[in-house]
Order: structure tokens, then sequence, then C-alpha cells
């Protein structure tokens, strides 16, 4: 606990001190909510909830901070790669698996932070808060959102020399996981051919668990996002653990 | 019991060799140099010993226990210092201190307390609630020596401890190093490619060249063998003088960019046989020097090449890594 917890406590302490990584990454959220929130609030109107589309796409840009800051998070350990600080980590008496928990706590902490503030944001703009208990529940899947995917940039990390492929993962496998995940549109209204990869996509079920504890409507069933994306969280944790403790320097 | 057993430790990367087949003890308390020039396999040697790397064959202890089946023990037992730095530049000096104590399990108390030491120690107190990324190269280099004696290792690995240092600082790290050895008794391997540092600091020495250990000795014991002195004759006529000097005190002979370097006990006494020998046979002497074999010259002997010749100066190394690293921030 004690070596999971100096982990994390680096990591919290980083990211408090980056002010500049801080705003800038709330920049694109940001810029998603006020351009497409007001622009298209009174365009679109989403079949069957009756709420705005300001409404609708909240839980769709906190997941969406929420998985950029965790995957950036995981992905630092190539910095401390390349800085040479893995290797101080690496030749402690400690087993890789604290390390890597360490790691991964301490990235979800800060994606759960960066999401808090764009909730809060959302509510100075005009977001109506159903229920406490939704807040708490928008929380809990947050959390899980945050740990997965920092785990999964941990793995991505541990299988990459260098900062060059991280574009290609970008293109390739980030961006779709956000664009399919019915962050930005309501899943039921795809063409009937791309939902089920729609439904593959793990995002998904953290976007429509958010979007049932902050607006109280889903598209899925709250129970079987919870799930889904609880066993997508330990796969990850699983694999990062695994690709991790294979690490060289 | 000795601190380090090595046997037949051998490294490859791919088909190359790093390091062949080396062999050696180190004795507790004892500051043993590696020597060599650059890609000698001074770092693989290191990393193997320190768990970061494995052998590819042969075996080895540290502080008794094996590397290959007690890695957690041999990681228990030593402190490291990397060729590359390793602090986290975003932390201060006391974070990255307390980071460290906090990856060993020092309680808390007993963390503060040894923090409060070793900064003073290295003369960083002061500076301890500063952003590493403020420090100069050696304010770092003593912190990471600071850091790695926090846990109170039986065995400290210093990888290049003074790479780019001005001579000052070197100076100075030489002093904390001698005195840890001194007053904790701690066993200390180094590895350098300077040759005054290895024969300032080290009990004993390792030349290593190639992967291989070529010679093992202490400082004077090497010299020794390359032979009492060393003269140094310039001439424009280099060629002529190895076939020249064919005496049998002649220990070794070798010419190299207009100087001649010849390897002999008494100098003193065939000096003058030398001038008359060179002047008989109308060999132009620009100077000629007589003086005391250094670890160069004991390099020179057992590989034909001096270890300068071979490497960028270090300083330029050190900076080259660092705009490298820079330009990838
Ligand atoms: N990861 C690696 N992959 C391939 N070759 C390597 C690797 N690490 C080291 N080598 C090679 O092994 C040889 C020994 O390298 P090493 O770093 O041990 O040298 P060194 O004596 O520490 O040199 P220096 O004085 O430059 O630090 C070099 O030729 C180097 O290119
Ligand atoms: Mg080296």
């Amino acid at each position: 606990m004690d070596i999971i917890y100096a982990i994390w406590l680096r990591n919290v302490k980083r990211y408090v001190r980056s002010k500049s990584r801080i705003v800038g990454s709330l920049g694109m959220p940001l810029f998603f909510l006020l351009v497409l929130g007001f622009g298209l609030n009174s365009v679109v109107v989403i079949p069957g909830t009756g709420e705005g589309y300001l409404e609708f796409l909240v839980p769709g840009v906190i997941a969406m901070t929420v998985l950029f800051t965790s995957i950036s998070s995981g992905v630092q350990i190539i910095w401390d790669k390349q800085f040479g600080f893995l290797k101080e980590t690496l030749v402690a008496p400690v087993s890789r698996l604290e390390i890597m928990l360490g790691q991964t706590l301490g990235g979800a902490t800060t994606a759960f932070i960066q999401g808090v503030i764009i909730l809060v944001l959302s509510v100075f703009i005009g977001l109506n808060i159903v229920s406490a208990v939704g807040f708490l529940i928008a929380f809990l899947f947050m959390i899980l959102i945050g740990i997965a995917f920092t785990a999964f940039g941990i793995a991505i990390a541990s299988r990459m020399e260098d900062m060059h492929g991280f574009q290609l993962i970008m293109n390739f496998v980030i961006f779709p996981i956000f664009g399919l995940s019915g962050a930005l549109f309501p899943i039921d209204s795809l063409p009937s051919w791309l939902k089920p990869v729609a439904l593959l996509d793990p995002l998904t079920y953290g976007v429509e668990g958010l979007r049932y504890g902050l607006s109280g409507t889903a598209q899925i069933d709250p129970m079987v996002c919870f799930v889904v994306l609880a066993g997508f969280t330990i796969a990850m944790t699983v694999l990062g653990s695994y690709l991790f403790r294979k690490i060289t320097i | 019991m000795s601190a380090i057993h090595v046997e037949n430790l051998t490294r490859m990367f791919h088909d190359f060799v790093a390091v062949n087949k080396i062999s050696f003890d180190i004795e507790s308390g004892e500051i043993f140099g590696l020597l060599g020039p650059n890609g000698a396999g001074k770092t693989t040697t290191i990393s193997m010993l320190s768990t970061m790397l494995k052998p590819t064959s042969g075996t080895a202890t540290v502080n008794g226990r094996d590397l290959l089946t007690d890695e957690d023990g041999v990681r228990k037992s030593i402190g490291i210092v990397f060729q590359d730095q390793s602090l986290d530049e975003e932390l201060t000096a006391y974070e990255n201190m307390d980071f460290h104590g906090r990856l060993y399990r020092i309680p808390k108390n007993i963390r503060e307390e040894r923090i409060f030491e070793l900064l003073t120690l290295v003369e960083l107190e002061e500076r301890k609630n500063d952003l590493v990324k403020t420090f100069s190269g050696g304010m770092r280099r003593r912190l990471e020596i600071a850091r790695g004696l926090l846990h109170r290792p039986k065995v400290l690995f210093l990888d290049e401890p003074t790479l780019g240092l001005d001579p000052q600082t070197r100076n100075h790290l030489w002093k904390y190093i001698e005195q840890l050895n001194e007053e904790m008794g701690i066993t200390i391997i180094l590895t350098t490619h300077y040759m005054e540092e290895a024969d300032r600091l080290c009990d004993r020495i390792a030349i290593i060249d190639h992967g291989t250990i070529i010679a093992l000795d202490t400082a004077q014991n090497l010299k020794n063998k390359v032979g009492g002195d060393v003269v140094t004759i310039q001439t424009p006529d280099g060629d002529r003088i190895s076939s020249t000097i064919t005496a049998p005190w002649v220990e070794q002979i070798e010419q190299r960019d207009g100087y001649v370097t010849i390897n002999l006990h008494n100098a003193d006494k065939h000096l003058s046989e030398i001038v008359t020998l060179l002047n008989g046979n109308e060999i132009e002497i620009t100077s000629i020097s007589v003086r005391k074999p250094t670890l160069e010259d004991v390099f020179l002997y057992y590989t034909g090449r001096t270890i300068r010749e071979q490497e960028a100066d270090g300083r330029e190394a050190i900076r080259m890594r660092m705009v490298h690293r820079t330009a990838r921030r």
C-alpha cells in the first residue's frame, strides 16, 4: 500500500503543478460544450428524451475529458522512460504490480478531477442536476473510465519504445473509441450496421452510465453499463500489469 | 566475505557480445573501478549487477545474494547512481528524496532525519524545496548520490559519477565518495573513463575493453607492470626509432602522431644511451622527456591505443545526451 501511495502521490503532485497541462486539456472539452452545445441546442432534438442537446452532450464531453486525460497519464510512463526516472522505480525492491497500480490510480485520480471540473463548469452553463445520487453514479462511472483507460495507456506505453508511435495509436484507437461511443449522438440513431460496433466500444457503456446519472435517462440499462465497464476495467488492469511486468529500460 | 562475486558474466545484444565472460571479486569496503573507453561494456556490467538487465550467461552475487535467484535481495542491498540522469525534474530535491525513501519503506521519522543529513552532506539542504529542473548538472549529480545512499546500501554503484562536471565539482564529489567509503564502510564500484579519477579513488582497477577485462590490479601494480618509467620522444622520424632502439631493457615501444613512447626501467641510466643511439643514426629529436607511467600508459600498453583517441570528450557526450532529451520533450 505504501508503495502504491508513494507513486500515486508523485503523479498527483506533478498534475497539480502542471497548470498549463490542466488548462490545456480542458480547452477541447470546453470548446465542444460551448460550440456544439449552444450551437446545436436549438436545432437538435434528441428523440425520445425531450431534453436539449446540451443536456445530452455534457455526459459525453465529461467522458471524453476523462478518456483523454487518463490515456495520456498512462502514456506518461514513456516520458519517465525517456527522462530516466523509470529506472529509479524499477531498481527499487518493489514489485512491478505495485508500481503499475500506483500509476493507474494516480492517472485515474487526475482524470477524475479533470472530469469533475468539466462537470462543475457544465452546471454553470446550464446543466440541471437531477439528483445527488445521480451525481454519485456519475462519479462512479468517471472513476471506472479513468482506471480502465489509464491502465490501457500503461499497456500501450509498455510496448512502445518512444513517443513516435503514439500519434498512430491516437488516430486509430483512441479517436475511434471516442467517436463511436455515443458521446456526441444517440447510438439508437446509428444505422443498423454501425450500432453493433458502438456496442463493442467499452466507452459507450461509460457514456451511457454517466448519462443515466446526470439526466436520469439512458439508452442502455445502467446495471448493464456498470457490469460491462467494470469488467473492461479489470481486464485492462490485468493486461496493463502483465505488459508492464515485461518492460525493460 | 566478498561484497561482489562475478563469474563468467556475459551479455549479448543479438550476436554482439557487449560483456564477455568477465570474472572478478570485490572485497567488502573496497572502492573498485571499472575503467574503459566508450562502449567497453561498463554500463552493461553495472546494469546486470543491479538487476536491470538479465545476463545472457554467467552468475554473480551481490552482498551474498544471488543475482539470478534473489533479485529482491540484491535490490535491497544496493544503491545506484545511473549514468544518465534519473531524477524527476518536476519535483523538488526533498520530494525526490522522499519518494525514494518511501519506495524503500523507510519509516517517516527516520526518513526525514536521513534526508536532512544527506542533503546537508551534499550541500543541498538550502535548496531542498527547489524544483530539480532549476539545478545545475553538479547539483543534480550530488542529489542523485545522496538519494542512492538514503536506504544505507551495502554496495553503491556509481556509473560515471563525474561525467561532464567541471574540475572543481569533480574534486568535491571525489571527497564525498572517499568519505562515504571511509566513514560508512560502503563498498563502492564505479565506472569511469577518467584516468585520474580511477587513480585517485580506486583501491583496485579493472581495465575493460571490448567487453573483456584485460588487466585488474591496484593502480600502482598496473603502472609497475608497464615499466618503471616512460620516455617520450618527439620526432619527425618515428618510424626509424623502433628499429634503431632494440636494446634488451626496452619493454615496449609505441609510436603515434610524431611521438614515440618507450617503457623501461631505470630511465635515468639509459637516457644518454638513447640519445647517443639516435644521434648516431641521425634521427632528429625535437624534444625528449622522462616521467612515471600513468594509467593512460597502462591502457596503451595493454591495448595499443590511448583511451582518449577512441572517444569524444566526455563533456561532449553528456551535452549531446541532454540536447537529445530536450529535443524530445
Ligand atoms: N540495449 C542495447 N542494445 C544493443 N546494443 C547495446 C545496448 N546497450 C548497450 N549496447 C552495446 O553494448 C556495448 C557496451 O555498451 P555500454 O553502455 O556498456 O558501454 P560503456 O562502457 O558504459 O560506455 P560509455 O563509456 O559510453 O558509457 C556498446 O557497443 C553498445 O552499443
Ligand atoms: Mg556507460
